[in-house]
C-alpha cells in the first residue's frame, strides 16, 4: 500500500545517500500529496535530516525527486527555494545578530528576485500567525527563547510562500505547551493550502496531526501507512525503544 | 632490495655525477634548488605536515646569512664573540642557536595565534625583519655586506659552484633523511596530528603546543642553514633575497611539489627555480619587453594548483615510479608495554555530583548525579538534545560544569587539562570520529600510546627510538587484533567503513591502557555482526575490571550489554536503573516517543 | 616637535586613516561573506589610480585587456554550463556581461578623447573598468573553492596578489604617477592648511560608510550579505546562494579599493606595487576589528594612519617596522580573546 494522494507535490523515488563508504540513506521513495502532511518518524540517527538535506539539494544523492509536476536531474537549493519549496532545519538557522523582521524579510528574497516586491504584505500576514514574533519584531533573533526562535523559522519559510513546507524535528527541545502550540500551526498550515512533510522524534504528536506516515530506521523506509492506522502499530514502540530486539535485527539485516 | 632505496640510492649516485657532465651554468641552477629545496623542506613539516602556514621562512634564511656575514666580516669582534670569526663552520653554529632563539620568541609569540592570524603574523615579522635588515646601518643597509671568505672543508676552500655543490645536496640529503626519520616515529605522528587532529591528540596525551615550536623551531634553522650556504656561496650578502616575496616563492615550491610530503620540496623547489630561470630569461626576449613574468606565471600557476591538484605534483609524480612505502613490521619479539595496576571491582572511578551547567540561560545540565565503577559498564541515553553531550564533556574535563564537580580516581577533573586526566588513566572516543584519515590504522592506533614513550626528536631523527617505537607498534598492533580490527592494520584510516573508524577509536582509547573508558556512541553506523562484537568486546573488558560510560542511541545495543542505565530528558536526570526497569519507566516512553 | 608639526602629521594620519578604513571595512566585509583574506584588495587601490592615470595619459588603459581576458575565460567556463544545460537565455547574459561588456568598453575608451574629458568621467570611467574585475575575481578564483578551508583561500589569495603585482609592472611599468588633485583649493584652520584634497579624501570616505551602512541596513540584496555573513546555511535555505553573495562582496570590496586608489593618486605618488603596503596596513585596521566588528576596523585604521605619521616624523626609517609589528601584538590579543575552535580538514 503506498500514499494515494490525488495531487502528489513531492514524489522521491529509490534516494540514496552515501558519506563516504556509508550509506545514510537507503533506496527512500515516499509521497506528498497536496494538501497533506506527511510525517517522517523514526529513532534519532535513522537517516531523516539527510533525506531532508538530499531532497533539498544541500546534499548531494542518487535517485529521483519529483516536485510540483517536474524532475529535479540535481536539486538545487536556490531554484527549488524559486519554485517553493522550503525547509525548516533541525538547528533552525536563524541569523542571529539580525532583527526578528529582517531574518523574517529575508525568507522573501528569493521572491524578490524574482521581481515579486508584495513581501510587506506577506509580512503582515505572518505577523498575524505569529502575534509573537510582531511583539519582538525588533528584538535580535539571537535573544529569542526556543519556541520563539522555532516560530521565528517557520515564519521565514512560510515568507518564501512554499507550496512545500519541510520542517525537520520542530518540537525538538521544546516543553510541552510549546510543543502543542507549533503543532497547532502546523494543523492551520495545512488548512491555508501548503503541503507539510514533516520530520519528527515526537512520534505521538506527529501521528495525530499527520495524514500519512513513514517510519524510517536505519536509512530505510521500514513502514509507512496512514497516520492513525500507524499510531496504534506496536512496531513503531518497538523501534524507538528496543523492545523486540529481535524484529529489530530482522529490520536491520 | 627494497625498490624505495633503490630509486633513492640512484638519486644520490645521480647528484654526485651531476657536476662532472653538467656545464657550470647547470650546476649553479643545482646549487640554488639545494638551498631553495632545505628551506621548503622545512615548510614540508612545518605547513605541509604540521598545517601551520609561514609566509616568513625567508627572514629566518636572512638571519642566518647575516649572522655568517657580520661575523666573518667584521675585523675585530667582540671579546665574547671573537672565537666564532676564526671559521664558517662555527658562525653556522652561533647562526643556529641564534636563529633557533628567535624563532622561540617569535614561535612563543605567534604560535599562539589561532587559525589565519597566524599566517598573517608570519606576513608581519616577515616584512619587518626585512625592513630591520635594510635600515640597520651595521647590517651594510640595502647595499649588504661583501667579502664574505668560503668555506673549508678537510682542507679544501669550496669557492667554487661545483665544490659549494656537495656540501650543498649533503645537507640538503641529511634533512631529508631525518625528516623521514622523524615523521616514523612517536614524536612523528604527534606532528602529524597536529593538522586537524589536535583536540584528539590532546586527549591523547600530546603537548600540541610543544610540537608545534618543535616544527616551528626546526623549519627556521632548515631555512638559516640554507642562509648560511647562500652566503658562503655568494660571497656578499643585501636584504633582497630575504623579502616577503621570497618568502611567499618558498611557500610556492612547498605547496607546488607537494607540501605533505618530504620529495615534494625538492620537486617544488627544482620546478620553481628552473621556471623562474627561464621565465625571467627567455621570455622578455620573445616578448621584447621587461616584466615581472615570472610572478603573473607562478601566481597562476598556484590558483590552478589549489584549484585542480591540492595535494601538489608530488602524488601524480609518484605514480610515475612504481616504489612501494615498506609496511611496518610487528616485532613480536619486542618487550611489551608494562601496564597500570587496576583497579578493583566495585570500586568507585568516576563520580558526578551535583552537576549543573548552564549557557547563559539556557540549563543543559540540572542537578546531574551518577557514579561509574570499576568493572561495570553503565549506560548514559536519553532523546536527542537531552544533553548527553554536555554531560560526556563535563565528565571527560573538556567542559567545566557551572556548579557541582565530577571527580575521577577520588580528584576532582575540573582545572586539569586534557593531557593530565589522559595520564591519570581516562581515555575516549568521539561522537563525531576524530582521526587522521591518511595515516595507516596502526599509526592511528599508535597516537593513543604516545604517553606510554618518550623518546624525542633528536632520537627520532637519527634513528635512536628503535626499540621504543617496536614496543609502541606492538602495542598498538596487539589492541587492534583485539578489537577485530587485524585485517585492515595497513589501511588508510579514511578507506574504513564509519562503524570500523569508532572502532579504531575504541582501539587507541585502549592503546593509552586506561582504567576508565569514555564511549561517545560506539555502535552507530555497525551492522549487527560488529554490534556483536563490539558487545563482546566491552564485556570483556569489563571482566578484566575496567569501568566504563557509554552514551547510546541504540536501545537494542544498550539493553543487552550494560550494567546499570541513566536516562536524560532537558537536562535532567529521569530514571536510572537496571535496563528492564528503565525500559518499562513511564517517564521514559513519554520522553522517548513523546506526549500530546 | 611643535604644535603645527603635530597638527600636521595629525592630518596626515587621519587622510592616511580614512584611506585604510575604507580598505578595513571592505576587508572584513570580504571575510565575514566568503572567508577570503583579502590580500589583493591593495592591488585595486593601485589599479585604480593607475588606470585612471593611464587614461589621463591619453592612453587606453591596459588593465581593459585584462578585463577582457577574465571576462572571456568566465565566458568559456560559464557559457559552456550554460550550453550544455540548454539555457539559451542565460547563455545570452553570460555573453553580454563577460564578452559585450569589456569589448564595449574598450571600444568606447579608444573611441572617447578621454584625455581631455573632464576629471569626474575619467573618475566613472576607471572604476567602470577596474571594479568589474572584483566579481570576476571570485568568479574564476575563488568561486570553485568556495568551501576549501581558511588557510588554503588565503594561500591562494595570496598568489592572486603575485600574479596581479605581476601584471601591474606589465600594465603600468616601474614609474610611479601622480595624478591631479580633485581640487586645488586649501581651507585655512588656524594655523594648520588642509589641502582640498584631504577634504576630499576624508569626505569621500564619510560618504561611502554612510552609504554603505544603509546599503546593508536598509537593501534586501545588502541584508543577505549580512545574513551570509552570520549564518551561510540559513542563508542558502533562503535561497541567497554563496556565489551570488560572493560575486556582490568582490564587486563592492573592488569598487572601494578603486576608488581608494583614485582619491588618494593626488597625495602619494603611485607605484605599480605599492598597493600591498597600503592594503596592508589596512589589514592592521581590519585585526584590530577581530575581521568582524566594522566600527572597531574603522578607529583601528585611524590609529594606524596616526602611528604611521607620527613614527615617520621620529623614525621615519624604521616607520614600516613599527607598523607591521605593531600587528603581532594585536593579533595576539585578539586570538587569545576569541575562542579557538579546530577547522576541521
Amino acid at each position: 500500500m503506498t500514499n494515494q494522494a490525488k495531487n502528489p507535490v513531492l514524489q522521491i523515488d529509490r534516494l540514496c545517500v552515501s558519506y563516504g563508504k556509508v550509506e545514510a540513506l537507503t533506496n527512500a521513495s515516499l509521497t506528498v500529496g497536496e494538501g497533506q502532511i506527511v510525517t517522517v518518524i523514526g529513532p534519532n540517527g535513522a537517516g531523516k535530516t539527510t533525506m531532508l538535506s538530499a531532497i533539498m539539494g544541500v546534499l548531494g544523492s542518487k535517485g529521483t525527486v519529483h516536485f510540483d509536476g517536474s524532475i529535479e536531474a540535481v536539486p538545487e537549493v536556490e531554484r527549488l527555494v524559486a519554485r517553493g519549496m522550503n525547509l525548516v532545519p533541525e538547528k533552525r538557522e536563524l541569523f542571529g545578530e539580525m532583527s526578528v523582521e529582517d531574518n523574517l524579510v529575508l525568507g522573501a528574497f528569493q521572491r524578490y528576485r524574482m521581481g515579486h516586491r508584495d513581501h510587506p504584505k506577506t509580512l503582515d500576514e505572518i505577523y498575524d500567525l505569529f502575534p509573537r514574533l510582531k511583539e519582538r519584531r525588533t528584538q535580535l533573533a539571537g535573544t529569542l527563547s526556543g519556541g520563539e526562535r522555532q516560530m521565528l523559522a517557520v515564519g521565514r519559510a512560510l515568507m518564501a510562500k512554499p507550496k512545500l513546507l519541510m520542517l525537520d524535528e520542530p518540537s525538538l527541545g521544546l516543553a510541552p505547551l510549546i510543543v502543542r502550540e507549533i503543532f497547532r500551526i502546523v494543523t492551520e498550515l495545512r488548512r491555508r493550502g501548503v503541503s507539510i512533510l514533516l520530520v519528527e522524534q515526537n512520534a505521538r504528536a506527529a501521528l495525530q496531526v499527520a495524514d500519512y506516515a513513514y517510519v524510517l530506521e536505519t536509512g530505510q523506509i521500514a513502514m509507512h501507512g496512514p497516520a492513525t492506522q500507524l499510531a496504534d502499530d506496536p512496531r513503531v514502540v518497538e523501534a524507538y525503544l528496543g523492545l523486540g530486539g529481535k524484529h529489530q535485527a530482522m529490520l536491520s539485516t | 632490495m627494497r625498490t624505495d632505496r633503490l630509486v633513492q640510492g640512484l638519486f644520490v649516485a645521480l647528484l654526485l655525477v651531476l657536476p662532472a657532465v653538467l656545464a657550470p651554468f647547470y650546476v649553479t641552477l643545482l646549487n640554488y634548488i639545494g638551498l631553495y629545496a632545505l628551506v621548503a623542506l622545512g615548510l614540508v613539516l612545518l605547513t605541509g605536515v604540521g598545517g601551520l602556514t609561514s609566509f616568513g621562512q625567508a627572514a629566518f634564511v636572512g638571519l642566518g646569512a647575516y649572522t655568517t656575514a657580520v661575523l666573518s666580516t667584521t675585523p675585530e669582534l667582540p671579546g665574547w664573540i671573537a672565537w666564532a670569526g676564526a671559521s664558517p663552520w662555527l658562525t653556522l653554529l652561533v647562526g643556529l642557536v641564534f636563529t633557533a632563539t628567535v624563532a622561540v620568541v617569535v614561535g612563543s609569540l605567534t604560535l599562539k595565534l589561532s587559525g589565519h592570524f597566524l599566517p598573517l603574523g608570519t606576513i608581519a615579522w616577515g616584512i619587518s625583519l626585512y625592513f630591520l635588515f635594510g635600515t640597520l646601518e651595521s647590517l651594510g643597509g640595502h647595499t649588504g655586506i661583501t667579502g664574505i671568505s668560503p668555506i673549508t672543508l678537510f682542507g679544501v676552500v669550496l669557492d667554487a659552484g661545483e665544490k659549494i655543490y656537495y656540501l650543498i645536496w649533503a645537507f640538503v640529503m641529511v634533512a631529508v633523511f631525518t625528516t623521514q626519520n622523524l615523521l616514523d616515529s612517536r614524536e612523528g605522528r604527534a606532528i602529524r596530528a597536529l593538522k586537524g587532529g589536535m583536540v584528539m591528540a590532546e586527549a591523547m596525551g600530546v603537548d600540541t603546543s610543544r610540537s608545534r615550536m618543535i616544527i616551528f623551531v626546526i623549519a627556521a634553522l632548515h631555512a638559516c642553514a640554507s642562509g648560511w650556504l647562500y652566503a658562503h656561496m655568494q660571497r656578499f650578502v643585501n636584504p633582497t633575497p630575504f623579502g616577503l616575496h621570497i618568502g611567499i616563492e618558498y611557500l610556492f615550491m612547498a605547496v607546488i611539489g607537494g607540501a605533505g610530503h618530504v620529495w615534494g620540496a625538492l620537486v617544488g623547489a627544482g620546478l620553481i627555480t628552473v621556471l623562474k630561470q627561464w621565465l625571467q630569461d627567455i621570455l622578455p626576449r620573445l616578448l621584447g619587453s621587461a616584466g615581472n613574468f615570472e610572478a603573473i606565471v607562478f601566481g597562476v600557476m598556484m590558483v590552478l594548483v589549489l584549484q585542480r591538484a591540492r595535494e601538489g605534483l608530488w602524488p601524480v609524480l609518484k605514480k610515475l615510479v612504481p616504489v612501494k612505502a615498506p609496511q611496518k613490521t610487528i616485532d613480536p619479539a619486542a618487550d611489551t608495554l608494562p601496564r597500570r595496576d587496576l583497579p578493583t571491582a566495585g570500586e568507585v572511578i568516576l563520580e558526578a555530583r551535583n552537576v549543573t551547567r548552564k549557557f547563559g540561560g539556557l540549563v543543559a545540565n540540572n542537578d546531574m548525579n551518577l557514579t561509574v565503577k570499576a568493572g561495570e559498564i553503565l549506560a548514559l541515553i536519553g532523546p536527542n538534545g537531552a544533553g548527553k553531550s554536555t554531560m560526556f564533556n563535563q565528565l571527560s574535563g573538556v567542559d567545566t560544569p557551572t556548579s557541582g564537580e565530577v571527580l575521577f580516581l577520588g580528584k576532582p577533573v575540573a582545572g586539569r587539562d586534557s593531557r593530565e586526566i589522559a595520564r591519570m588513566g581516562m581515555s575516549r572516543t568521539f561522537q563525531h570520529v576524530r582521526l587522521l584519515p591518511t595515516m595507516t590504522v596502526l599509526e592511528n592506533v599508535a597516537i593513543g600510546a604516545h604517553l606510554r614513550g618518550g623518546k624525542g626528536v633528536f632520537h627520532a631523527a637519527w634513528r635512536q627510538d628503535r626499540a621504543e617505537e617496536a614496543r609502541l607498534l606492538k602495542e598498538a598492533a596487539r589492541q587492534i587484533e583485539r578489537v577485530g580490527l587485524g585485517s585492515h592494520m595497513y589501511e588508510e584510516a579514511g578507506s574504513l567503513a564509519l562503524g570500523q573508524q569508532r572502532i579504531l577509536e575504541i582501539a587507541r582509547a585502549l592503546c593509552s591502557d586506561p582504567c576508565l573508558l569514555l564511549l561517545d556512541e560506539p555502535a552507530a553506523g555497525l551492522r549487527l555482526k560488529e554490534k556483536e562484537a563490539l558487545g563482546d568486546l566491552l564485556r570483556k573488558l569489563r571482566a578484566e575490571g575496567m569501568a566504563i560510560l557509554i552514551v547510546e542511541h541504540d536501545m537494542d545495543f544498550v539493553m543487552g550489554l550494560v550494567d546499570r542505565v541513566v536516562v536524560m530528558e532537558f537536562g535532567q536526570k529521569i530514571a536510572e536503573g537496571l535496563p528492564d526497569e528503565v525500559q518499562r519507566d513511564p517517564a521514559v516512553l513519554e520522553a522517548y516517543l513523546g506526549g500530546v | 616637535m611643535d604644535v603645527q608639526i603635530a597638527l600636521m602629521l595629525a592630518q596626515d594620519g587621519l587622510t592616511n586613516g580614512a584611506i585604510y578604513a575604507l580598505l578595513a571595512l571592505a576587508l572584513v566585509l570580504v571575510f565575514a561573506v566568503t572567508r577570503v583574506i583579502f590580500i589583493p584588495q591593495g592591488e585595486f587601490v593601485a589599479y585604480g589610480a593607475l588606470t585612471l592615470a593611464m587614461m589621463q595619459a591619453g592612453t587606453v588603459p591596459a588593465t581593459v585587456w585584462l578585463l577582457a581576458g577574465m571576462g572571456a575565460t568566465a565566458a568559456l567556463i560559464d557559457g559552456g554550463l550554460a550550453l550544455r544545460a540548454g539555457q539559451t537565455r542565460r547563455l545570452v547574459g553570460v555573453l553580454g556581461w563577460n564578452l559585450g561588456y569589456p569589448l564595449g568598453l574598450a571600444a568606447l575608451l579608444a573611441a572617447l578623447p578621454v584625455k581631455d574629458m573632464p576629471l569626474a568621467a575619467q573618475v566613472l570611467l576607471s572604476l567602470a573598468v577596474v571594479v568589474p574585475m572584483g566579481p570576476l575575481m571570485y568568479r574564476l578564483v575563488f568561486q570553485p573553492i568556495a568551501a576549501a578551508p581558511i588557510l588554503i583561500l588565503l594561500i591562494v589569495s595570496v598568489a592572486v596578489h603575485v600574479a596581479m603585482v605581476g601584471l601591474g609592472l606589465l600594465f603600468f611599468g616601474a614609474e610611479g604617477q601622480r595624478t591631479p588633485a580633485f581640487s586645488d583649493a586649501n581651507l585655512e584652520l588656524g594655523p594648520l592648511m588642509v589641502s582640498g584634497q584631504t577634504i576630499w579624501v576624508v569626505m569621500s570616505s564619510v560618504v561611502l560608510i554612510v552609504a554603505l551602512y544603509q546599503f546593508f541596513e536598509r537593501t534586501l540584496y545588502g541584508k543577505a550579505l549580512r545574513a551570509t555573513a552570520i549564518n551561510r546555511a540559513g542563508a542558502r535555505l533562503m535561497g541567497i546562494s554563496p556565489s551570488l553573495a560572493g560575486k556582490l562582496t568582490f564587486f563592492l570590496a573592488a569598487l572601494i579599493g578603486a576608488l581608494s586608489g583614485v582619491l588618494i593618486a593626488p597625495i602619494t605618488t603611485i607605484y605599480y606595487d605599492t598597493g600591498f603596503l597600503i592594503g596592508l596596513k589596512g589589514f592592521v585596521a581590519a585585526i584590530i576589528g577581530g575581521l568582524a566588528s566594522y566600527p572597531l576596523a574603522a578607529v583601528g585604521a585611524v590609529l594606524v594612519g596616526l602611528l604611521e605619521s607620527f613614527s615617520s616624523f621620529w623614525a621615519s626609517a624604521f616607520k614600516e617596522v613599527i607598523v607591521f609589528t605593531l600587528i603581532i601584538p594585536v593579533l595576539l590579543w585578539r586570538s587569545l580573546t576569541s575562542r579557538h575552535v579546530e577547522e576541521e580538514e
